[in-house]
């Protein structure tokens, strides 16, 4: 049964837009849609806890830094506000190829969150209101507004759901179980019955974390100090990288062993994910230690991660050893660590459950389907992670405005953006756990790496009208950089004069015997760019601003040409399918040659394309033939 | 009107048997220039200003070498079957000469057609209307539920099993690297390089090997693949000499076919057989007689139909127990031999399974042959019994396809030398993969109007 309140009143401020939570997707969400012009209100349980981080104190990671990037490159927030707030920062996976560097930056969570609330008060068009929405309202198929716990209605033109981890949300440790959200916050209790009465389905998910320790009760000379790197890259393509190379914090390397697993082995009938205690389906990538200790029976030891959590508290966040064991056992655990012998624990390790939406019920702009107006975003989506909310928040605010503007949507494709992977395999893959980014999940990772993300997408941010002129410019003046270099190194010529051989020497690489162009040179891995330096005569001095980022775009064009042009080759292949389109009203059930589980899959999940259909579980590659010379039929 | 091709394809039209003519067609925007090259007709003729709708007398010739004596048609499109300029090549039947002369075309600038290419074609350029597409994905349709019954037939036969063996390696390696960068803490890819060069070096060396037996043209087969069985005596020859006797059955000897195995091919009631006549099965000691039975049980086991012969004038043994288990769950028809003596064994008899259709013969006398015939054709046309449709030209796709992976691993163990990152790998691995789906059409990242129209036979 839907909520009702007791008394309902009609607040008649005009708003084209709320925004339903204030978490990582809902401050992109409603930053996005205010910046484009639209009244926007964003609803959050709690103010003081807008862009909270209630899980790991860092952004970004493997792929994970690569959506920040993207969303940045596209107009988004959470990249400038991670540069300012950062207290280390690491490029990781520097030994692998550059389509798997990915940058981390531990958060000063409270300053993070702070940081970003100022982003909001400071919005045109945006205001902040506390309060829990408990009801969507919705005529013939299309929403109005929406009405708050205490009997409030707003009237508006769209709606944003990004509610993360918040609806019937439940915390659970051992036998302890509590129904709030997040870190003792309220949950919203009431949404999911609206939901559901208008004919969404719903799952129900699970994730957790682990416990926050004082600082002054761990013993770091048994640990290994991790370091941030001595040259910071920024997020965000608009920070200058001078503003960033600061006093980084430390992050501490510590090891589980033997006796840590026969603790947790001895205990896990006291869990309460073994117990059933727990409904919810929990993420294999992001797993619990007790799923550690269960999955790799044969490791000896994982890895244990000591990372603060600001620089105005002695908390401490101890990565890779989530859990929701009881209490005692918690303690006993963390305390078989070395390093951790007399910790004391600060707050609790705990998993939650909440409602979420099977997210094949939306378009790929995020908006529902069946309710014109709706869109959501985030962990209610079935996704997991900062980063993956934000990017979803931001795409589904670019796309309500874009609907009140009466433009297409803003769809990336796969071969386009991580965030194109994440939001194609949510709208269109089955999930029955939270949705994690992963490179693995990017077929065409080479395309898509972290250092081009600007390329790749300033000029759709610029389009949607979130990029300014200015940075739209020095975009252009950038490629074209790039470009000319590219034409000028591959004509280039050397001889073999003694001081080019005496160069080659100098970085172990074979002599020429004939004359070689500085492409051909730059390819060899020993070589780059600032390496043939003394020896490139007609070399033009780049802008200052822009320098760095040339070069490093020749060194890489050059560098992996072989590989990106076959990767091109494969997304040629890609797109073809992706551009055959399938009309909104296409009619499966004429389609007599289709199988019985293909049309109902079709007509459940009305993929936009070809390319799409085929990725859905149950439509085999003969069903796609059938669909298509049907469809190539129709339109002669 | 406007080509939406650029490329121009060709193929053999007829069945790949020595019949008394065959056709190899060609179409595409170059198909006219493309004859010219390797046609020579009298006096300097060119077939590139000759009218359309006109056939030329004359000699395919490959450099100085005369090929075969030949009628070329011409056909302008739009008014051809695919909407484009098409020559057809009538030469003389045989598998030798119509390989010849497709392949004397591909080297000439030609690309062997993908299978149904030429009803794409028509399709693209609008020679075929929404009814006749909407009649290909019925047909399409009854093909989804043949594979529903059996998917593991689909797949039947030694290339298809060894590029399936292959993707797996591939795509087992693709994912061990991919989880390894998502999951480095538990899973580690340093030094993979060499473990991976040893699979790699494996596969394409397997590559090789089929590639080199399509040079030898040892898997050039078009029929079903049919193998005699029984006891030694039982008179499996004698049936098969009678099945090629006289003026019903056309043999084609196929060189470097393996001999160890008696295989024909031949044609009853339309229909295409090829037929392996094997050694006696028995228990024996004898070594050279055990690899031979031992053989024979491995083609009964990938025949699409085996026709066991019993020598009725004896009672059912020891021997017989384990050919009827052998056949158990096959295509098989029990032919009860020598009908002219004393029938020991009956067709009602106890130990032959019910699912198995049971015919006296007598291969002596020439008798119940035409009730074999009809057994055949009725299963034929039930649907029990299907082609082994790897014909020829499927071959020539697959050479291509298998050269494409065979360079794509190559491309993986250069990257290896060169030292690259592992998250190299998968680029060409994946590029491997694709290709070797190709061939036996797992992969769907191609484009999918070839997916659709691959369905067909070819020359269609």
């Amino acid at each position: 049964m839907r909520y009702s309140a007791n008394s309902v009143w009609e607040n008649k401020d005009k708003y084209d837009v709320v925004v339903i939570g204030a978490g990582h997707a809902g401050c992109e969400a409603a930053l996005a849609t205010a910046r484009l012009g639209f009244q926007t209100l964003v609803f959050t349980v709690s103010v003081d806890s807008i862009a909270m981080m209630p899980c790991n104190p860092n952004i970004g990671g493997s792929s994970k830094g690569h959506l920040v990037r993207e969303l940045d490159a596209l107009g988004g927030e959470m990249g400038k506000v991670i540069d300012r707030t950062f207290i280390q920062s690491k490029m990781l996976n520097k030994s692998k190829g550059p389509a798997v560097h990915s940058l981390r930056a531990q958060a000063d969570k409270a300053v993070y969150s702070r940081t970003m609330r100022r982003v909001l008060e400071a919005q045109e068009n945006l205001e902040i209101k506390q309060g829990e929405v408990a009801n969507l309202l919705v005529e013939d198929g299309k929403i109005t507004g929406v009405q708050t716990f205490s009997g409030a209605t707003y009237h508006c033109k769209a709606v944003i759901i990004c509610s993360g981890t918040y609806l019937k949300a439940r915390c659970i440790y051992g036998d302890v179980s509590q129904y709030t959200g997040p870190n003792g916050l309220q949950a919203a209790n009431h949404l999911t019955d609206c939901l559901k009465e208008l004919g969404i389905k719903m799952y129900r998910f699970k994730t957790g974390t682990p416990a926050r320790v004082d600082r002054k009760t761990v013993d770091f000379s048994k640990m290994e100090e991790q370091f941030g790197d001595e040259r910071v890259v920024p997020f965000s393509f608009t920070t200058n990288p001078d503003d960033v190379q600061i006093d980084q914090a430390s992050c501490w390397l510590t090891y589980t062993n033997e006796t840590t697993h026969d603790i947790i082995r001895a205990n896990l009938d006291r869990s309460p994910l073994y117990s059933g205690m727990i409904e919810g389906t929990g993420p294999r990538y992001c797993p619990s230690i007790e799923d550690k200790v269960v999955k790799f029976a044969d490791k000896k030891r994982h890895q244990v991660f000591l990372e603060p959590e600001g620089l105005e508290t002695d908390e401490m966040y101890i990565g890779g050893m989530s859990s929701s064991l009881p209490e005692d056992v918690q303690y006993a655990m963390y305390r078989s660590v070395p390093g951790l012998e007399h910790v004391k624990i600060v707050r609790n390790a705990y998993a939650i459950e909440y409602d979420c939406i099977d997210a094949r019920q939306l378009k790929p702009s995020l908006e529902f389907r069946n309710i014109s107006g709706l869109f959501s975003a985030g962990q209610f989506n079935g996704s997991s992670g900062y980063e993956e909310a934000a990017a979803q928040g931001l795409i589904a605010g670019i796309n309500a405005a874009r609907k009140l503007q009466g433009m297409e949507s803003l769809v990336l494709d796969r071969s386009e953006a991580y965030i194109g992977v994440l939001i194609d395999d949510l709208v269109t893959k089955e999930s029955h756990e939270p949705y994690r980014m992963m490179t693995s999940r990017a077929e065409y990772r080479l395309l898509l790496r972290q250092d081009n993300a600007d390329q790749r997408l300033t000029e759709k941010g610029y389009e949607v009208g979130l990029i300014s002129q200015e940075r739209y410019d020095r975009l252009k003046e950038k490629e074209r950089l790039i470009e000319s270099e590219i034409e000028r190194l591959k004509n280039a010529y050397v001889g073999t004069s003694e001081k080019v051989q005496e160069l080659l020497e100098s970085y172990e690489s074979t002599p020429l015997n004939s004359g070689s162009s500085l492409a051909e040179l730059i390819r060899r891995p020993e070589l780059s760019y600032e390496a043939v330096a003394d020896i490139d005569v007609t070399r033009p001095k780049l802008p200052e601003d822009l320098a760095e980022e040339v070069i490093g775009q020749v060194d890489i064009s050059l560098k992996y040409d072989g590989y990106i042009q076959r990767q091109k080759r494969q997304v040629e292949q890609f797109k073809k399918m992706e551009n055959k389109k399938i009309p909104e009203d296409m009619d499966y059930d004429a389609v007599n040659s289709l199988r019985i589980e293909a049309v109902q899959k079709l007509k459940e999940y009305r993929p936009v394309s070809i390319g799409q259909a085929s990725r859905i579980s149950g439509v085999s590659p003969a069903d796609i033939s059938v669909l298509l010379v049907y469809l190539s039929g129709n339109h002669r | 009107m406007e080509q939406l091709y650029n490329s121009t394809i060709a193929a053999i039209s007829t069945a790949m048997s020595n019949s008394g003519i065959g056709i190899v067609r060609m179409s595409g925007p170059e198909a006219f220039q493309i004859a010219d090259r390797v046609y020579k007709g009298k006096k300097e003729k060119k077939l590139c200003e000759q009218q359309s709708h006109t056939i030329h007398y004359g000699y395919m010739v490959d450099g100085d070498q005369v090929i075969d004596e030949v009628l070329v048609m011409l056909m302008r499109g739009p008014h051809s079957y695919t909407g484009e300029d098409t020559v057809e090549i009538n030469c003389h039947g045989g598998v030798y000469v119509v390989k010849r002369i497709l392949e004397l075309l591909i080297k000439n600038g030609a690309r062997p057609a993908e299978p149904g290419e030429y009803t794409k074609r028509a399709f693209l350029n609008g020679r075929l209307d929404l009814s006749q597409a909407e009649a290909v994905g019925d047909l399409i349709a009854s093909q989804n539920e043949y594979a529903l019954q059996s998917s593991v037939s689909q797949l039947k036969g030694n290339i298809k099993d060894k590029i399936g063996e292959m993707r797996e390696k591939i795509l087992y390696h693709t994912a061990f690297i991919e989880t390894a960068l998502d999951d480095p803490e538990h899973i580690s890819v340093d030094g993979y390089g060499e473990t991976l060069k040893k699979v790699v070096d494996e596969i394409i060396e397997a590559m090789k090997r089929l590639l080199d037996s399509c040079d030898d043209g040892r898997i050039i087969k078009e029929g079903v693949r049919t193998v005699i069985l029984g006891k030694p005596n039982a008179g499996k020859s004698s049936l098969l000499n009678v099945l090629l006797g006289e003026d019903r059955a056309i043999v084609t000897d196929i060189a470097g076919t393996t001999r160890d195995v008696l295989e024909e091919h031949l044609n009853l009631k339309g229909i295409s057989l090829n037929i392996m006549d094997t050694a006696g099965i028995r228990d024996t000691e004898d070594v050279v007689e055990k690899i031979g039975v031992d053989r024979a049980k491995e083609y009964a086991d990938k025949a699409d139909l085996i026709l066991y012969v019993i020598d009725a004038s004896r009672p059912l043994d020891e021997n017989d127990a384990e050919i009827l288990h052998l056949i158990k769950g096959k295509r098989a028809i029990i032919l009860l031999n020598k009908s002219d003596l004393d029938m020991q064994v009956k067709k009602d008899q106890e130990e032959l399974p019910e699912e198995f259709p049971v015919i006296e013969i007598s291969a002596k006398n020439v008798e119940g042959i035409g009730e074999l015939e009809d057994t055949l054709k009725e299963m034929f046309f039930q649907g029990e019994l299907t082609f082994n449709d790897e014909i020829y030209i499927t071959n020539v796709r697959q050479k291509t396809a298998l050269q494409d992976a065979y360079a794509a691993l190559e491309r993986v163990n250069d990257s290896i030398a060169a030292d690259m990152p592992e998250d190299f790998y998968s680029i060409d691995l994946m590029d491997a993969y694709e290709a070797l789906g190709n061939i036996t059409g797992e992969t769907i990242g191609e484009d999918l109007v070839n997916e659709i129209f691959s369905k067909f036979c070819m020359g269609k």
